[in-house]
């Protein structure tokens, strides 16, 4: 296999921010006097990554960024009615410049920045822009954020991995596939997940009745006719295996999973990084009036929406949200509004989505997806809590190590 | 809990029987009750004296919004899908003729005279007026975010539109088709609806679970009076999810079909309190009445039925099988 090792997908880019700038229409019933004027700044942090397995992942310039806009976008229209004025800035940016990034749209004015980054960088640059500045986490999925790493004035909208993984065990102990054979790549992010998918079959009562690795030993991704090697390569690494009714792919890293499907050895549903997988959205779900959503943003962006470009389309619409109810955009007054027991957003997953007071995750309903229809969504039937079942997803308010927001 | 519905039901239709025998229906007319199967991509008719499904038509691609034309010679169905009102002769279901509707129309309100259709389009955040008798668009109104519910006031002044994502009612007048006001309400607002003496606007919001009361002669215009909530016991608050509404001609008994909670509130409205929660079919979405307002169909997408509702008693006494997922209701006038 021939290829180049490694393939940005996107360049270091514009050091000026790019301001989407919309004024408010000034409508006659809106108050003059109330001057609200919200700055919110999309950084996302670029790394180098190898080409995707499928080229249906290859991610878009614009990631994130159209999801955004979409919610400005949104808010600009209700605060039009209220004399509400939105603007947005969004900057792509490599690791080591990030920090500055952040530092230039806070001297612009930003007092709300949704970050698209790792986890290591989401807290640095939070830490950076300091505790005037109220941030939301749009991507990364690590359970540490929400716990020993949290921070006072930082938010999350993307799910943890212990949401994604406990919204997709739900699924499959409902149908009674208890017993799970758990394939984990053998980079730091995919093992992370493999604790989550471990945590999830204690919590819910399946076994992991086996559990392999899956060395990623480099090379590219794709090659002319691959699939012929695949499809040697693949039965004779899940052969022998114990009895077991579904193959959990932990493989954050795309290495593997998608691979798994149709050339395991014995014949059972993958689930997890490929098969049907757990998201906080997809650009085929259309229950609950999502479908207006999909095209709103089609027609914004001439493509399929991505889970980064709901988050960030997610943490827009909390922002215009609490802006709206509060009629202020004082980040104080936001996040207490935010955090309280009045805050409620319709985010088309059929109920109203909020924020634990624990540790600032937004609770939501977790898709499930064969990326081409919705399967299910989680919380399933019968999994309770004595709070909202929406709490028997993720990190609970027992087990929370997080004391930022006490 | 199952042998409890089976004796309600029973005695529901046992009472209808009797009522049948005594010959207490004749001095009531025969109406037909149209509901739109919105996965049927059909319109199932049903005879509002025997209670029978007594034909069924095609009413083009997932038929949502349904209404009917104050002389009941005209039947108005949103075939979504096909970014169109379909207008079907309600004796003989005979398509006629499309409006234009923008595209993905869902629902629509007719005013008294039946001469204007005003529809929400949820994908360009406007609410259209179309003339019905020259098939033109009159007017374009920018609202928020997801137009959806829509109501006439009864002097015809005001159109009400509410935007799902932009959660408020507003307030849009027929004199030029401006907006005059807008009012902040719950999550998801749904639909919308006046008493008919026009004193009182509600607004069912789906996601935040509440009806708000609108009072229509505030100080400065309309005004929010107070939201009410529900609760059911053994259900989630999640699905207590208030949809489609209706309110019986004394402006006493607001009722309001809960959606996934399988249920319809019964509203005392001087009081603006929950008095009573009627379980029908389930994923109940809109309601209508019979003209005589002696009974109130309920359409259940989940369980492909309605529920037919005796408004005296507030009781569920029959429920009827119709197409895939029935969505809308209209039943036609005297």
């Amino acid at each position: 296999m021939t290829g180049s090792r490694m393939r940005c997908w996107c360049h270091p880019r514009h050091w000026l921010s790019v301001w989407v700038i919309t004024l408010a229409v000034l409508c006659l019933w809106a108050n003059p006097s109330a001057a609200v004027e919200v700055k919110t700044g999309i950084l996302r942090v670029d790394y180098p990554v190898l080409a995707p397995v499928s080229r249906f992942d290859r991610k878009p310039d614009d990631l994130g960024f159209s999801g955004a806009q979409l919610g400005n976008e949104d808010n600009l229209t209700t605060g039009s009615f209220l004399g509400h004025k939105f603007e947005m800035a969004t900057i792509a940016t490599p690791p080591e410049q990030a920090v500055e990034a952040a530092q230039k749209l806070v001297s612009e004015g930003v007092r709300f920045l949704v970050i698209l980054a790792n986890a290591e960088d989401t807290v640095r640059i939070t830490d950076a822009v300091g505790p005037e500045v109220l941030a939301f986490n749009a991507l990364a999925p690590d359970n540490a954020l929400r716990q020993s790493k949290c921070r006072t004035n930082l938010f999350h909208v993307a799910p943890s991995r212990a949401m994604l993984a406990d919204a997709l065990a739900q699924f499959l102990v409902w149908k009674r596939w208890n017993r799970w054979l758990l394939i984990e790549g053998s980079n730091p992010d995919d093992r992370k997940l493999g604790n989550a998918y471990r945590r999830a079959a204690t919590k819910f009562g399946a076994r992991i009745v086996e559990q392999r690795t899956y060395e990623d030993t480099g090379g590219s991704r794709r090659s002319d006719s691959g699939h012929v090697l695949v499809q040697r390569q693949m039965p004779v690494f899940t052969q022998d295996a114990t009895d077991h009714d579904v193959l959990i792919a932990a493989d954050e890293s795309d290495v593997f999973a998608l691979y798994l499907p149709f050339h395991a050895w014995t014949p059972r549903p993958v689930a997890g990084s490929g098969g049907l997988r757990p998201v906080s959205f997809h650009g085929s779900h259309e229950a609950w009036g999502a479908t207006q959503f999909q095209r709103r943003f089609e027609k914004l962006s001439g493509r399929f929406l991505q889970p980064a470009d709901y988050n960030a389309w997610l943490a827009l619409r909390v922002i215009g949200e609490a802006v709206t109810r509060t009629n202020s955009d004082d980040p104080q007054v936001l996040k207490d509004y935010m955090l309280g027991d009045d805050f409620e957003l319709a985010a088309f997953k059929g109920q109203k989505v909020t924020f634990r007071n624990w540790n600032g995750q937004m609770r939501q309903p977790v898709l499930l997806t064969d990326s081409k229809i919705t399967v299910g969504v989680s919380p399933q039937e019968g999994f309770l809590h004595h709070r909202s079942p929406l709490d028997s997803l993720g990190l609970d308010e027992p087990e929370s190590d997080c004391d930022a927001f006490k | 809990m199952i042998e409890q519905i089976k004796t309600t039901l029973l005695g529901g239709v046992f009472a209808a029987s009797l009522a049948v025998a005594s010959g207490y229906v004749s001095d009531a007319q025969a109406n037909k009750v149209y509901v739109s199967n919105e996965r049927g991509n059909t319109v199932t008719v049903i005879d509002s004296d025997t209670w029978e499904a007594i034909a069924e038509f095609p009413a083009g691609n997932r038929p949502r919004g349904i209404g009917i034309s104050p002389d009941g010679k005209h039947l108005y169905v949103c075939a979504s899908d096909d970014d169109t009102i379909k207008v079907f002769d309600a004796e003989t279901y005979e398509f006629l003729w499309s409006l234009p509707s923008g595209p993905d129309p869902e629902l629509f309100v007719i005013n008294p005279d039946g001469t204007r259709l005003y529809i929400s389009n949820e994908d360009d955040n406007l609410v259209t007026v179309v003339d019905t008798v020259k098939k033109t668009v009159v007017a374009e109104v920018p609202v928020g975010v997801e137009p959806e519910g829509m109501a006439v006031s009864p002097d015809v002044r005001w159109v009400i539109n509410t935007s799902e994502t932009t959660n408020m009612a507003h307030f849009i007048s027929t004199e030029d088709y401006q907006i005059k006001h807008n009012i902040l309400v719950d999550q998801r607002p749904r639909y919308a609806h006046f008493t008919n003496d026009g004193a009182l606007l509600f607004v069912s919001s789906e996601i935040g679970g509440t009806v708000s009361v609108i009072n229509m002669n505030g100080e400065t215009g309309p005004e929010l009076e107070t939201k009410i909530g529900f609760e059911v016991s053994g259900v989630q608050n999640e699905w207590l999810q208030p949809v489609g509404m209706r309110i019986t001609s004394d402006n006493e008994w607001l009722f309001v079909a809960l959606g996934p909670a399988n249920r319809v509130a019964v509203i005392n409205i001087p009081k603006r309190e929950v008095e009573k929660y009627i379980l029908v079919g389930q994923r109940v979405w809109q309601l209508d009445f019979t003209p005589d307002e002696k009974y109130l169909l309920s359409t259940n997408g989940n369980s492909n039925d309605i529920t037919v509702i005796d408004v005296a008693e507030q009781e569920a006494i029959k429920s009827i099988q119709v197409g895939q997922l029935p969505w809308g209701v209209v039943v036609a006038p005297n």
